[in-house]
């Protein structure tokens, strides 16, 4: 076993933290105050590969490991939540699908644009009536001629605003239950595709998350992506890499409170000692440093098991799971430790507690990654038959 | 045209530095790129995307300066090199401007050296006048902005920002010169400069390979010992009252002790 991380991922993490510290964390407020990511910041992206992180060099990304993948998310996590879950958004959910399941044609029209720092990719999956359970999904797309044509609504889609085309699950053959969806890439401008203002959300305000509507929304046969009818397996499989890349911002978010919290119970004095010489206060630090780190052991364990080649389902889940429910307690003990002061906007933890509670949710609720994880255990331990 | 940029390591700006009992100084465990040879460090990359060439970076040290070689490479320049000889061990800065002038004298086709101002450590910047010295070359410090440069003709104009203002001066080339922040805007490395820096092969210079002898090295100064910066005492005053009584004594005390 070697925990170390190679110079390449070394540098990399570096290069990220230093790029974070300058671009994003100091704007973070502000991006959280007005809603609106700071553009200029993901312009700048490219050159470190943060918007092409696992897309092939030919294509204009990085081709990163999924370790440096999972160490620049905790970077982007540890500046700002709302850039991170956006960034993430784009990366796992929109890129890498057509990375994986794209043809060389869809790679080469979609993939450079992507890469390049302009705009962010998006995934449609979430409608009004089915989240979690995906086969509720209704958004229909039937076949007319040599063109797909779609109607339906999506609920909560981050970044469809910001987005050249949406990866989008559509259900192509009601009859033929789990083999019954398919993905199609639905470019922003196609006519009869609305996209609603942005949610008013409690946290990570500055990621935008949309319903979108689908009216009649024609486009070409070349717009499936991968197999039709293996829609929601590909769904499946595409949520299990964006699981750890959600523990990444979580185990990010959990170490920026975790740090504030730091250096604040080593400013602050009450009863005639700083708050860091009472004991209770020793013990929030300790239990918040212990679990954040076994969050970010979870989550690089799942990447390097993903990087193996192995089947990463369940570790990938146990990573969201738990570094999510980490991030929480992490955050309410740091923001408990500020006291009044943590209950203001003029802190950073107040943002920070209401950006990491997306992370129980998006991407698979904790229930559902508990099921996950129940499922895989059971499979492998069921009794002989 | 070669670029050679000139780093070096230097302790955490945030570190906490201490001088131990036994009179050592503590600098902290990290180290980072010294900033100002960031803004050296870019202008480098950038005369090298402009005017074509090639960018060296180099440092004097230990295997602790390696990083500051790396974040070089990763930002952009092509080779990087290393000083480094036992005899260096204890080097002052004459020591060092020997040894780094032999390096640049070894490289050869050298057109312009550049350092960040001065070293965040120490904040010194005579051994980069020693190295010009050295050299025999023009030295141009704190320069805010290269106007122009030709290295066929082999000149150089530049804007120095001094105290009294701005001063433009034209030399010839090669020459050594000192940049301040207003130069650039530092540049972050790129994944294409980590690839590289991650594999790069640095070499080794020690005084053989730069044909010097201990002795050119040996060092003139002695330090005699360190000591703590006296503890600075402050004392708050809430000052108390309706906002406008606050506002005139405020203005009061800021006269009273001469800060307006
Ligand atoms: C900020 C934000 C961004 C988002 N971005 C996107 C996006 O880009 N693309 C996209 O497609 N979606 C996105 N979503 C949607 C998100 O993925 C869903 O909210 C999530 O999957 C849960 O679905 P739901 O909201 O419909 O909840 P439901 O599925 O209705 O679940 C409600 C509750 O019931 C529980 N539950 C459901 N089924 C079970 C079960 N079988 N056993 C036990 N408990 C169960 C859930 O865990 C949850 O607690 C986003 C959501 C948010 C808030």
């Amino acid at each position: 076993m070697d925990f170390s991380l190679t110079d390449e991922q070394r540098l990399f993490q570096e290069a990220v933290r230093s790029f974070c510290d300058r671009e994003l964390k100091p704007y973070a407020a502000q991006v959280d105050e007005t809603g609106r990511l700071r553009m200029e910041a993901i312009a700048k992206m490219p050159d470190l590969g943060l918007v092409g992180l696992q897309v092939p060099e030919a294509y204009g990304g990085a081709d990163f490991d999924s370790i440096s993948a999972a160490l620049a998310m905790i970077e982007l996590g540890r500046a700002c939540g709302s850039t991170g879950l956006s960034i993430e958004a784009h990366n796992e959910l929109c890129c890498l699908p057509i990375v994986r399941w794209g043809t060389d044609e869809q790679k080469a029209r979609f993939l450079p644009r992507l890469t390049s720092g302009e705009v962010l990719g998006s995934i449609a999956l979430t409608e009004p009536d089915a989240g979690s359970d995906l086969m509720g999904t209704q958004t229909r797309a039937t076949r007319d001629g040599d063109e797909w044509v779609i109607n339906g609504s999506k609920a909560w889609i981050t970044n469809a605003s910001l987005a050249p085309v949406i990866v989008t699950l559509t259900r192509t053959d009601p009859g033929a239950d789990t083999h019954g969806f398919s993905m199609i890439l639905v470019e922003t401008d196609r006519a009869g595709l609305t996209i609603a203002p942005p949610e008013k959300k409690m946290g990570t305000r500055a990621s935008p998350a949309h319903v979108l509507t689908f009216n009649d929304v024609r486009v070409p046969r070349e717009n499936l992506l991968g197999q039709e009818g293996r829609g929601l397996q590909q769904t499946l499989a595409t949520l299990d890499s964006g699981r750890i890349a959600v523990g990444a911002l979580c185990v990010g978010l959990a170490q920026a409170a975790l740090e504030t919290a730091l250096h604040y119970a080593q400013e602050r004095r009450a009863f005639g000692q700083r708050l860091a010489d009472h004991q209770a206060i020793q013990f929030k630090l300790a239990d918040a440093a212990t679990q954040l780190e076994a969050a970010r052991l979870l989550v690089l364990r799942a990447a390097w098991s993903k990087d193996r080649g192995e089947n990463y389902t369940k570790l990938a889940s146990m990573a969201k799971l738990f570094a999510s429910e980490a991030v929480e307690r992490i955050a309410f003990e740091a923001l408990q430790i500020h006291g009044g002061y943590g209950y203001s906007r003029e802190f950073p933890l107040e943002r920070i507690y209401r950006d990491q509670r997306i992370m129980s949710i998006g991407e698979g609720t904790s229930e559902i990654n508990r099921i996950v994880i129940a499922r895989r255990l059971l499979d492998e331990h069921a009794p002989p038959v | 045209m070669h670029v050679v940029v000139v780093t070096k390591s230097t302790p955490d700006t945030e570190a906490t530095v201490t001088v131990e009992a036994g009179g050592n100084v503590n600098w902290g465990d990290k180290l980072v790129v010294n900033p100002w040879d960031e803004y050296a460090i870019t202008e480098a990359v950038l005369l090298k995307g402009a005017h074509g060439g090639q960018a060296t970076i180099l440092t004097l040290g230990g295997e602790e300066q390696q990083e500051a070689l790396k974040h070089g490479l990763a930002i952009g320049v092509d080779q990087a090199i290393r000083i480094w000889d036992p005899a260096l061990q204890n080097h002052d800065s004459l020591g060092y401007a020997a040894a780094v002038a032999a390096a640049i004298r070894k490289l050869g086709d050298v057109d312009l050296v550049i350092f960040g101002k001065e070293l965040s450590d120490i904040a010194s910047d005579q051994h980069i006048f020693q190295v010009a010295r050295r050299l025999g070359w023009n030295m141009i410090g704190f320069v805010s902005k290269i106007e122009s440069l030709d290295a066929g003709a082999g000149t150089i104009r530049a804007q120095r920002l001094t105290e009294r203002g701005t001063e433009t001066v034209t030399s010839k080339l090669p020459a050594v010169i000192s940049v301040v922040k207003d130069i650039n805007e530092p540049k972050y490395p790129t994944f294409i400069g980590i690839r590289k820096a991650a594999k790069a092969e640095m070499p080794v210079w020690g005084l053989g390979d730069l044909g010097l002898d201990a002795s050119a090295v040996s060092p003139r100064t002695q330090v005699a010992g360190h000591r703590e910066l006296p503890k600075r005492e402050g004392t708050v005053e809430m000052i108390e009252g309706s906002p406008q009584e606050q506002a005139a004594r405020l203005v009061e005390k800021l006269l009273e002790e001469k800060i307006l």
